[in-house]
């Protein structure tokens, strides 16, 4: 029973301590404004970084540091008044040499070397606290479903045109795809060599009084394999789709089994962050049917005639398009918005793939003289309460955006005209470089936190807790003196092991976050409360001061474990059904809990040791 | 007795109007849950929240007219924080996609304002992710209970665990009903709060029941009321304690914190308070109804080392 720790504790505390501090300490230093560079399908190098150097001191734009990252380059500024000077520049040199280029606006931590060298980086911080959107994106998994369909019953024509199997249609009827023949005869044959061929579909055979029918449908994996790779393709799309906004930093990750999380720090237009991401904005090429008076007719009878369909232009005006597609935009490889030569007016730039070209090249040329369209689809959503329930419903937004004559024959280049605005042939350009998503997506969930309320948010967290911090210590010396003293060297050594240990984690700082970090100081004492109480009790029956440390310590060590555990349940389960912020509470008040438990137990004993143990002591300070 | 060892307050007495305070504020919350219900934010009911800052002081009603004639007309506008701030709520209705609808109404704020605006925050929750947030709270609420419920029949004894999931419902239940019954805005952030409450609130109540079973064991000739009486005495300063010094960290939020958590501390401040009420008076007059006694807390081999005198 003696109040005395071995050398090598203290040695372990010391080094604790230390490395508590070092990984503590990058959150010190704050951030640089900055500018990151980097392109799309190559590594950035010394060419770039030369061009870059050489443009702003062309410029006269002062700069702290430009350095080489592993692909990428960021160029450091003193301020961001600086930095956007820069930002403009640069873009400007780099997108008339590659379009590929991507120039982000960007924070880099302004940590010192040593420190990042030991891999002390400083927490990241989440979006309501540096400025920035959040959006939750579901796939529309019965619409991507459906595409498939569509392009499967696609290939069943052909393939069994080229089996020379006789049969009446080919149609994608929900999540079938129904072939339909005439004669019981006809369809069994087809069903035997369409059974050999698809292999992941299942058969099931219908028939009515004229005709007999054989259904495909997905089987249960090929439907899950069909899902996920709806979903990882939407992935990939919309993470070209933010690099072309010039997002640095930006997170695209599933969640479950048809979301998408996309967070972008930084984003200040969030609306056309939006727009761009949410849009599921597709080209068609068509070959325009009959005559100005068909369409007029179509138009009133509200009935296109058989192979064609009927559209509205922007100018609401209709028209008669014929049903077979000349090619789709995802035959599209580039897009480049301009102006065009002729009229003035804003272009978009086409280029084609090798098969789209083809295609392209064949229909132009079979067709010289004659009018094309091209149409512009875009999927929208809206809400609509069914029985109390709010469902989805989707609607396709069609619009004819140019008809123009075929003068040449066209092939891998060429221009669409006839667009309203810059801005509108800039966003089209975008679109079809990024590609078309699988399925549409829709957001449902956003959370946007604008620059200002992202520093106040900082600004308030760090007060809070520096205001509840100092309240505590006060209160905890007056009121247990110099075990109160010790118990605040405890506190903040546990504030300073939290955020080394959120920091070696890599952990996303967010305001709820925050407030787990203060609770978290509010329950910290709470140990040491259990233990100086207990002291104060073994004092009382009149035990020696060495004894009631002793037994103060032995005794509320249960207690303390018992309460702790039973929190550190509560905030697993808090992380383990959480979402985003829920989560960011509960990480820090777990790790609160374990950090405090060390430093209230191990931490305070090991100081009151050294101040007391060994010693004959009459009186304790408590 | 030479001196005294602890305040001997007569706890226990005042058992039945204590139960009789927390059935009053139970009934009422209930009944005020079932009633009024809770004033749910969007994070459950979906809809949309826009916050925007303006250079100077703005009055409401242009705004309100400006949005009404956009077709907005019901949008609930409202200063937040200040009169430079306000904040727009849509509640979810028919209507087209939800996420361009935060769009609309800034567009048409910044042609109605001067000066350009300052979009500070916006929050959309789609319906059906607003509904998976409720599911998911709740359940989160029931888990956190279960797991408390084994660990504590496991550590101590079923009884006690009985005692210490009713003080849980009873805090978790009259701060929902205080929320309810003053229609705060309940959130994400609050919700977090009720859960870090049962945490906070279980602490306690371990502390608490940690002594009783200690007391139970070592004093042989009290009566399991009395015992229970000591053992709420001998820890009275330190639950006092801890709940305050939580409170003063709380405060601090509250004050100083900002809007965007001023619910989570209030809902943490209630939570503390009803909790360190509870752990004495719930938890412990629930095991003691339950019939505990000494043999049921008894370790058969060791222990009893240090009987008081």
């Amino acid at each position: 029973m003696v109040n005395y720790y071995a050398p090598w504790k203290y040695i372990l505390l010391t080094l604790i301590v230390l490395s508590g501090l070092i990984y503590a300490a990058p959150n010190l230093y704050g951030e640089d404004p900055a500018v990151q560079i980097s392109h799309r399908v190559n590594l950035i190098d010394e060419v770039e970084l030369a061009r870059v150097s050489d443009l702003l001191e062309n410029e006269g734009i002062e700069y702290r540091s430009i350095e080489l990252d592993t692909g990428f380059l960021l160029i450091r500024f003193d301020s961001g008044d600086q930095q956007l000077r820069a930002v403009t520049q640069i873009r400007e040199i780099l997108a008339d040499i590659d379009k590929r280029y991507g120039v982000a606006l960007n924070l880099a931590p302004a940590t010192p070397e040593w420190l990042t060298n030991l891999n002390a980086l400083p927490m990241y911080l989440g979006l309501d606290l540096r400025g920035g959107v959040h959006f939750l994106m579901e796939v529309d998994m019965d619409s991507a479903i459906e595409k498939s369909l569509e392009r499967v019953a696609g290939e069943i024509r052909i393939f069994m045109r080229g089996e020379k199997i006789r049969y009446k249609s080919v149609q994608v009827v929900g999540e079938k795809i129904s072939t339909r023949f005439n004669s019981v005869a006809a369809r069994d044959e087809a069903r035997l060599i369409l059974e050999d061929e698809y292999r992941n579909f299942l058969f099931t055979n219908a028939n009515d009084d004229r005709s007999w029918f054989v259904e495909l449908s997905l089987n249960q994996a090929a439907l899950e394999a069909e899902k996920k790779s709806a979903i990882e393709q939407n992935i990939s799309t919309l993470r070209n789709r933010v690099n072309e906004l010039g997002v640095a930093e930006p997170v695209i990750q599933r969640q479950g089994d048809d979301r998408v999380v996309v967070q972008l720090p930084g984003v200040q237009d969030t609306v056309r962050a939006k727009e761009i991401l949410g849009a599921t904005a597709t080209l068609e090429f068509r070959l325009v049917y009959g005559s100005f008076n068909d369409w007029k007719i179509a138009a009133a009878s509200g009935k296109a005639p058989l192979g064609a369909k009927l559209y509205q232009r922007s100018d609401k005006s209709p028209v008669l398009l014929k049903r077979s597609v000349i090619v789709t935009g995802d035959q599209i490889v580039g897009a480049a918005s301009g102006i065009d030569t002729r009229s003035g007016t804003p272009n978009v730039t086409i280029t084609m793939n090798a098969k789209g070209a083809d295609r392209m090249s064949k229909i132009t040329r079979d067709n010289i003289g004659k009018p094309m369209a091209v149409v512009f689809i875009e999927d929208k959503f809206e809400y609509r309460e069914i029985d109390g329930e709010t469902r989805r419903f989707k609607t396709t937004d069609t619009q004819v955006i140019n008809v123009a004559t075929i003068r040449d024959q066209l092939s891998k280049r060429f221009e669409i005209t006839g667009l309203d605005s810059t801005r509108e042939s800039r966003d089209l350009a975008l679109l079809l470089r990024a590609g078309a998503l699988r399925a549409p997506m829709v957001i449902v969930e956003e959370r946007t936190v604008g620059p200002s309320l992202g520093q106040e948010n900082i600004d308030r967290g760090f007060i809070s807790v520096v205001v509840g911090f100092i309240a505590v210590l006060i209160f905890m010396a007056f009121y247990y003196k110099i075990f109160g003293l010790v118990a605040n060297l405890a506190l903040t050594l546990n504030l300073v092991l939290m955020l080394a240990v959120l920091s070696l984690l890599q952990a996303t700082l967010t305001l709820p976050g925050i407030a787990g970090i203060v609770l978290t100081v509010g329950m910290a004492v709470d140990a040491n409360v259990l233990i100086f109480e207990r002291i104060r009790e073994e004092l009382r029956i009149g035990n020696t001061p060495q004894a009631a440390i002793y037994a103060g310590y032995e005794k509320a060590f249960g207690t303390i474990i018992d309460a702790n555990i039973t929190t550190l349940i509560a905030a697993i389960v808090l992380f383990g059904f959480g979402t985003g912020p829920i989560q960011g509470f509960a990480i820090t008040l777990s790790i609160g809990i374990v950090t405090s438990m060390f430093t209230a137990i191990f931490g305070t004993r090991a100081v009151i040791n050294l101040i007391y143990g060994r010693k004959t002591v009459t009186r304790l300070a408590i | 007795m030479a001196k005294q060892l602890y305040s001997e307050f007569d706890f226990m007495g005042l058992r039945k109007p204590a139960m009789l305070m927390s059935a009053t504020l139970l009934l009422v919350s209930i009944v005020s849950l079932a009633v009024l219900k809770l004033n749910v934010g969007i994070d459950f009911t979906g809809g949309s929240v826009i916050e925007v800052g303006y250079r100077q002081s703005v009055e409401l009603q242009p705004i309100r007219n400006a949005l009404a004639s956009s077709g907005f007309s019901d949008a609930i506008v409202q200063h937040f924080g200040s009169a430079k701030e306000v904040l727009i709520r849509l509640v979810p209705k028919v209507d087209q996609d939800k996420a361009e609808l935060s769009s609309q109404i800034i567009a048409v704020l910044n042609e109605a304002s001067e000066s350009r605006i300052d979009v500070r925050r916006v929050d959309f929750v789609g319906p059906q992710v607003g509904e998976e947030l409720t599911e998911d709270g709740g359940l989160a609420v029931l888990y956190a209970l279960i797991a408390i419920l084994i660990y504590v029949s496991w550590r101590f004894e079923f009884r006690f665990s009985l005692g210490a999931v009713a003080a849980l419902i009873h805090d978790v239940v009259i701060t929902l009903g205080i929320f309810s019954v003053l229609q705060l805005d309940f959130d994400l952030s609050v919700l977090a709060a009720i859960l870090a409450v049962i945490g906070y609130s279980l602490n306690d109540t371990i502390v608490v029941f940690d002594r009783v079973r200690e007391n139970f064991r070592k004093i042989r000739k009290k009566t399991a009321l009395e015992v229970t009486n000591i053992s709420i005495n001998q820890t009275i300063s330190r639950t006092l304690m801890t709940s305050f010094t939580t409170l003063l960290v709380l405060l601090s939020l509250f004050f100083l914190g900002g809007e965007a958590i001023h619910s989570f501390a209030l809902a943490l401040i209630i939570g503390v308070v009803v909790g360190t009420y509870s752990s004495v008076y719930v938890a412990t007059t629930s095991v003691l109804a339950l019939g505990i006694t000494r043999s049921d807390l008894l370790i058969p081999e060791k222990e009893d080392d240090d009987p008081r005198p």
